[in-house]
């Protein structure tokens, strides 16, 4: 039951914030929004019993990623931004393929709706093993290579800043 | 009457009740002791008009706040004004919610309970951030903009010192993490034959940056940006910056106790021949004597009612070593003791370190944090790891 509630709950703050993120003027505020929105995936997160994913969505995307954008935009000039038009004006256009792309998204999902299922007993027994060792485990047994080739990817863009934002090296 | 007092929520629903009540007295004190100990430091006598030697002055000061007049700049975005000192505060208080007072005492006990406190942590940099962008002046927003470089670039070096203790524990718990050490018989900083003494003080330089205490407190430099980030903030607001400020030194401070100095465990915690003298005798001479002192100062006093107070104090000092004798009230709170002991020694370094250290420069604060934290908090991990598996 309060399961429920809390869910209604943090996706009503995952879908306001982010209507909120395409809709409000100021950039802050926008950027704010889209802080809701990721504390309530984190919330999420924590139903689903991955305690250690909620953490790191909230150390990572709330206290790093969104504290830089907010960095940046604080020293942007809002003033012009917040007095340009925020939408376009081919309203005809976007409706219409809004409205084409649902259809058929709706068909398919009718069409394979004996597919779905409410899934029971969907979450697994408690384990004796804690959410952030089995994470640890998979991370570095089975997606080891993955793993691996993400720092790589990571190490090259940490290089690649500096030396585009260093003029001598 | 008994459904409620049976229910598994009633503990830790009373503790957070204390706690949110108690936290902001708390915090009030630490400002008469910061100010009462600099003032030793630079040998002033510091507040001493409210009450016997100043014990009344934070009351006096919260008053004060309570009642002074709350200005919001002309183009200031007001909802954010409003929202971004609670920002501050709500996170810095939930932090107490994962912190294990005693192995009894304690709200909750998660089993990523560190992560939690340096998830809240960064989700209070954002009250700064935005209150220094909502107030609509120069000086707060470079205050926040710094705050926000500091508050990062620090975190980092944090993360490394805490993963270093977490490696020696073995657990994200904050009890486990008490036990593990318990079950070793050494306190954290002593674990791995003494090295985990590098961790430590990179958690401690960290950890002064982290709340934004001198000589680490550029994001509110008074003699170049008059306050940082809060200067437009006035009373009861401004209030709310202040009191998250001290909730999270008191967090911090926590958090080393329990990583480093054994949370709740007493000196030498597993040698049984010195529970009477450590748990029982020591805090009964330290408060008893604290009284005592405290006795012994009356008769400088003129003030009748100031005589009252004091007096009143040093005899609530001397029960409450009184009361730590009788052994069930020892059991339950010997552990709170010394928890307390070594997080007020911790909030004293910090003090100290304000009283002592001129304030760094940006770039100094940059490179120190860059250059220094980061690659030694980086190889203590690594020295860590083998030093640990050498043990083993």
């Amino acid at each position: 039951m309060i399961d429920t509630v809390l869910f209604y709950a943090f996706a009503l703050l995952v879908l306001g914030g982010g209507l909120a993120t395409i809709t409000l003027r100021n950039a802050v505020h926008c950027a704010i929004a889209l802080i809701v929105s990721l504390l309530g995936v984190a919330g999420l997160y924590l139903l689903q019993q991955a305690e250690f994913l909620f953490a790191v969505q909230i150390v990572l995307y709330v206290g790093g990623i969104m504290l830089l954008f907010l960095f940046v935009i604080m020293l942007v000039n809002l003033d012009q931004a917040a007095r340009e038009r925020q939408f376009n004006r081919q309203w005809v256009v976007a409706v219409t393929a809004v409205a084409v792309v649902a259809a058929e998204i709706g068909y398919f999902l009718w069409r394979g709706k004996a597919a779905f299922h409410i899934a029971e007993n969907a979450l697994s027994p408690a384990s004796a093993l804690g959410n952030t060792e089995q994470i640890a485990d998979s991370l570095f047994s089975e997606y080891l290579l993955p793993f691996e080739i993400a720092s790589l990817l990571l190490l090259v863009a940490v290089v690649g800043s500096v030396v585009m934002a260093k003029k001598r090296i | 009457m008994q459904a409620i007092l049976n229910s598994p929520l009633f503990i830790p629903l009373l503790l957070t009740v204390l706690i949110i009540a108690l936290v902001p007295l708390v915090a009030g004190y630490l400002t008469l002791v910061e100010r009462k100990v600099l003032a030793d430091f630079q040998v002033r006598l510091g507040p001493m008009r409210v009450g016997p030697y100043g014990l009344l002055q934070p009351l006096a000061d919260a008053l004060k706040l309570f009642i002074k007049e709350d200005i919001i700049p002309t183009d200031a975005d007001r909802a954010l004004f409003w929202f971004a000192p609670m920002v501050s505060t709500l996170t810095s208080l939930t932090g107490f919610a994962v912190l294990p007072f005693t192995d009894k005492l304690y709200i909750a006990d998660v089993n990523v309970g560190l992560l939690v406190i340096s998830a809240t942590s960064s989700v209070g940099i954002l009250g700064i951030i935005l209150g220094g962008w909502a107030s609509n002046s120069h000086y707060s927003l470079l205050g926040a903009l710094r705050s926000a470089a500091q508050l990062v670039s620090y975190e980092v070096a944090l993360a490394f010192a805490l993963l270093s203790a977490v490696m020696v524990s073995g657990t994200l718990s904050m009890q486990g993490i008490v036990k593990a050490q318990l079950a070793h018989g050494v306190w954290g900083v002593f674990a791995n034959y003494g090295f985990m003494i590098v961790p430590f003080a990179v958690y401690l330089i960290a950890a002064t940056a982290e709340t934004n205490r001198a000589p680490f407190d550029l994001p509110e430099a008074e003699s170049e940006l008059v306050a940082g980030f809060h200067t437009e903030y006035s009373g009861f607001r401004w209030a709310l910056y202040f009191l998250a400020e001290y909730c999270n030194m008191l967090v911090v401070c926590s958090v080393a106790v329990t990583l480093f100095w054994g949370g709740w465990l007493r000196p030498f915690p597993n040698v049984a021949w010195l529970e009477i003298p450590l748990n029982f005798a020591f805090p009964l001479i330290f408060f008893v004597g604290t009284g005592l002192a405290c006795l012994t100062l009356v008769k400088r006093l003129i003030d009748t009612s100031q005589k009252v107070v004091l007096v009143v104090v040093a005899l609530g000092l001397i029960l409450t070593g009184a009361l730590l004798t009788i052994p069930v009230v020892n059991h339950l709170m010997a552990g709170l003791f010394w928890f307390l002991l070594k997080v007020s020694a911790i909030i004293y370094v910090l003090v100290w370190f304000r009283g002592t250290f001129p304030r760094f420069r940006y770039d100094q604060l940059m490179n120190i944090g860059w250059k220094i934290a980061i690659p030694v908090g980086m190889g203590a991990v690594v020295i860590n790891a083998v030093l640990g598996m050498v043990g083993k």
